[in-house]
């Protein structure tokens, strides 16, 4: 038996991998389902990689190699077009390759499956379904294969960091961008970047703006956009649409292995040592929430290679938890267990809102005890705010559900 | 003329005998039209209208179609259906359906209690007042059907032309046609019209005047393969006066369907969603499996049907022209198929059509994508598309099959490559790629 297999070659994957041979463990299996492991990262051609965890800034191709090659250095065995598929009845990992189907098991497992972006069905957008219809993930590779007709015209819908970076990569495929729509009043990027992209190629931000019908055949030549503040709608030419960001976790292994999964998160339900409600089962990265950027994930991914190897050198504690939950307008908070004082991944937990908030108190609660109170300046939907986690030495382990909320409307 | 289900079936049908037959498709594909869009399942007929000529074709198209299935590697199973009551007055309706199923030739066909309904299907919503079981009612790969039939029909010497229109119909002199094409004259003793949506148009074209298609469309949402679990047979509506209502059903490939809409429409060729339907069927789910509200979205699609103002099929032989038109087949087409083509066969050959059997016809073996047997990456294989577990293997085997694909919608409906949950955010790219490669 293996001693850990990691499910999973993106940055979180590897980067607990690596770690996990750094900490002693002499066994450490990768099984990633593409032709080269790295993840997302391959085909994000932009730089901004590796602040957080390499201490250097690099591309996303870059950054995908760099963390391959560490892996191999350490003596990490990453298994390419390795798939798994499934679960068999006692646990062991259903698993296709290239030459064999095979049942691994392991003493521990580690899910870092990622996240995707929701296409456009799984949003309901209704019209005709022509071709140019696109996510940023599709796009990005589209342009990385070096696809012909990407488009002339596009319009993007969000207006997050991705769709940002969706404009760059359609604007150096050469196809104008005729616009970008969001539900939301502001952009939700950082604001240098978003002014800086919107002034140098001109790209019109259109807010309160829901995307409403496609139109065309066989390719795409209209979108319909409806101004939530008016109510009216007009028609705007395009033949490409990018659907951005609206991240689901790609959780089909949790679901099939009967993982509890959080309801804000759609990821897997974990402790602030990630393990998920499974003995022996851990889960890292973006698969616990979309999406955060690819050195937060290998962040995660470090923290639960540590806390898996304490779990194997200590084989029969896993702890019962309290899940927290958020109450609206906030979305969800990742980890979204406590089961003892541990520490969450990089000391803090990650708050998302569905709405632009400022100057807010937020509360922890569990029952009628208040664990933390404090103010976060702003939350803008679609990025994380940071939650100190000095209140998890107060949680009751036996206790209710602890809860997160915006603390009572003071004048 | 028409190389939908039904148009694909004839000339599977005449292909087994010694005769020169062609199949023209004015689409891209096999089955690109109204076939591709549908809801999938096998009718028994059992609601058909008794004595009708679809009554009758669908009953035996039932029982053909499940005996070739798994000759032809079609994936198909037998599930059954329950038809559930949510009113006193849907339950009142019961002893007619039973009656009418009677009618048909269903003797399985039982009412069952609210009790043994919850049981057998636990996550149905609440407030049902009972249910009737169709046992043989069935669900079944609407892409790998025609394909099959036209697979076994080319094998065995049709020809088939893609992307073809047929512009005018002239009578011979000496009988039989001269059919003006975008590809040129073509000369044929007879003459099929299996035209779908457009087959009353081609009957004007053919001097005969016999019906108008008014398309209907119906809007249909595929919900994601981990909401499986929550269903065991297909869940029909009491039909009312113009439809048979929104259904809940399992799909061969492991989703949970959901539709159709019902709404005439003037035009043949839009197969737009509206936020209406989408809306309605959101709801519709909630109602009738709850938590299916939890789940997401894979695909939504929108199918046409060839509906008339007529209550029957319209098929109709001409015999001294040698002219056969299969209109008006509506929804019934997938499960009827089989049976429209033998039953054209019979009446050819009692209009003169000489009909001598080959001794030993080729069969097909189609590659299986749906889930009901194992499929290729259950042994091993490179999985280029993970949503649907497509191998390249597949893929490279429906680019160089008897009727290849020409575009992603083709290889999709071939291999399933593309019909997953993420809609092409991990291979969509690759996929297109290998279609370039493999169609260059």
């Amino acid at each position: 038996m293996t001693d850990v297999i990691v499910v999973g070659g993106g940055p979180a994957g590897l980067a607990c991998a690596i770690e996990l041979r750094r900490r002693g463990i002499p066994d450490v299996v990768v099984l990633d389902r593409e032709e080269r492991a790295g993840g997302i990262p391959r085909h994000c051609a932009h730089k901004g990689f590796g602040a957080r965890d390499l201490r250097r800034v690099l591309s996303g191709p870059s950054y995908a190699q760099r963390y391959v090659a560490l892996a191999h250095h350490v003596g990490v065995d990453i298994g390419a077009e390795t798939m798994v598929t499934g679960w068999t009845a006692n646990g062991s990992l259903e698993v296709t390759t290239p030459e064999s189907r095979a049942s691994l098991s392991a003493s521990a497992i580690v899910l870092a499956t990622g996240c995707r972006e929701r296409p456009r069905p799984a949003r309901l957008v209704p019209g005709s379904r022509p071709e140019g219809v696109l996510t940023t993930g599709l796009l990005q590779q589209l342009v990385e294969l070096r696809s012909p007709r990407i488009g002339t015209r596009a319009v993007i819908v969000g207006a997050e960091h991705v769709s940002f970076s969706a404009l760059l990569t359609l604007v150096h495929a050469g196809v104008k961008v005729a616009g970008m729509a969001t539900e939301l009043p502001r952009h939700q990027s950082l604001p240098g970047a978003a002014l800086g992209v919107g002034l140098r190629y001109r790209v019109p931000l259109w807010t309160r703006t829901v995307l409403t019908e496609i139109r065309g055949r066989p390719r795409v030549e209209e979108v319909e956009l409806r101004d939530l503040r008016t109510g009216q709608t007009r028609a705007v030419a395009c033949d490409t649409v990018v659907f951005t960001a609206d991240w689901i976790p790609d959780h089909e292994l949790s679901v099939t292995a009967g993982l509890e999964l959080d309801p804000g998160t759609r990821g897997p339900q974990v402790d602030t040592v990630l393990r998920t409600t499974q003995v022996g089962l851990f889960a890292a990265g973006n698969l616990l929430q979309g999406a955060e950027p690819a050195d937060v994930a290998a962040l995660s991914g470090r923290h639960a290679a540590a806390s898996v190897v304490s779990w194997l050198n200590h084989n029969n504690h896993w702890p019962e938890r309290v899940p927290i939950v958020c109450r609206p307008p906030l979305l969800w908070i990742s980890p979204n267990a406590v089961s003892g004082g541990e520490p969450p991944p990089r000391d803090r937990f990650a708050l998302r809102s569905s709405a632009f908030l400022a100057g807010l108190g937020i509360e922890i609660r569990q029952h009628d005890r208040l664990l933390w109170t404090g103010r976060l300046r702003r939350i803008v939907p679609g990025r994380s705010s940071s939650l100190p986690a000095s209140w998890l030495e107060k949680v009751d382990p036996h206790g209710s559900a602890i809860d997160v909320q915006l603390a009572a409307q003071r004048h | 003329m028409g190389a939908g289900v039904v148009g694909a079936a004839v000339a599977r049908e005449l292909s087994r005998f010694h005769l020169s037959c062609t199949l023209l498709e004015a689409g891209p594909d096999i089955g690109a039209g109204t076939s591709k869009a549908n809801t999938a399942l096998l009718h028994t007929g059992f609601d058909a209208t008794p004595g009708t000529l679809e009554a009758r074709l669908v009953r035996r198209g039932h029982e053909l179609l499940s005996a070739y299935a798994p000759q032809a590697g079609i994936p198909l199973a037998r599930i059954g259906a329950l038809l559930v009551a949510w009113t006193p007055e849907q339950r009142a309706a019961f002893p007619r359906i039973v009656e009418r199923a009677h009618a048909n030739g269903d003797a399985a066909i039982r009412e069952v209690g609210v009790e043994e309904l919850y049981r057998r299907e636990p996550h149905l919503g609440p407030g049902a007042h009972g249910a009737l079981d169709v046992p043989d009612e069935g669900i079944v790969c609407p892409f790998t059907t025609p394909l099959a039939y036209a697979t076994e029909a080319v094998l065995n010497g049709c020809e088939l032309r893609r992307g073809v229109r047929v512009i005018g119909v002239e009578h011979r002199g000496d009988g039989g046609f001269e059919l003006h094409t975008t590809l040129g004259p073509i000369i044929t003793r007879f003459f099929v019209n299996a035209a779908g949506l457009y087959s009353d148009e081609l009957d004007r074209l053919a001097g005969h005047d016999g019906f108008t298609i008014t398309p209907r469309r119906g809007e249909l949402i595929v919900y994601d393969k981990l909401a499986r679990p929550l269903l065991n047979h297909i869940v029909l509506a009491v039909p009312t006066g113009t439809t048979k209502g929104v259904l809940v059903s399992p799909t061969v490939y492991g989703n949970i369907l959901v539709g159709p809409t019902a709404q005439d429409v003037p035009w043949k060729d839009d197969t737009s969603s509206t936020a209406e339907g989408l809306a309605y069927l959101r709801a519709e789910s909630k109602r009738i499996l709850p938590q299916l509200a939890q789940h997401e979205v894979t695909a939504v699609y929108v199918g046409l049907r060839a509906a008339t103002e007529h209550t029957d099929y319209q098929l109709t032989i001409h015999a001294a022209e040698g002219y056969t038109c299969i209109g008006g087949i509506r929804s019934t087409g997938l499960s009827a198929s089989l049976a429209i083509a033998e039953h054209v066969r019979t009446e050819l050959g009692a209009a003169g059509l000489e009909l001598r059997a080959k001794e030993s016809p080729a069969t097909v073996r189609m590659p299986n994508i749906g889930e009901l047997s194992p499929r290729p990456y259950e042994q091993a294989g490179r999985i280029v598309c993970f949503c649907e577990r497509v191998t390249l293997a597949e893929i490279e085997a429906a680019l160089g099959s008897t009727i290849p694909p020409v575009d992603l919608d083709g290889l999709r409906r071939r291999t399933r490559v593309l019909m997953g949950r993420c809609q092409g955010f991990y291979c969509g790219a690759r996929v297109a790629a290998l279609l370039r490669e493999g169609t260059a």
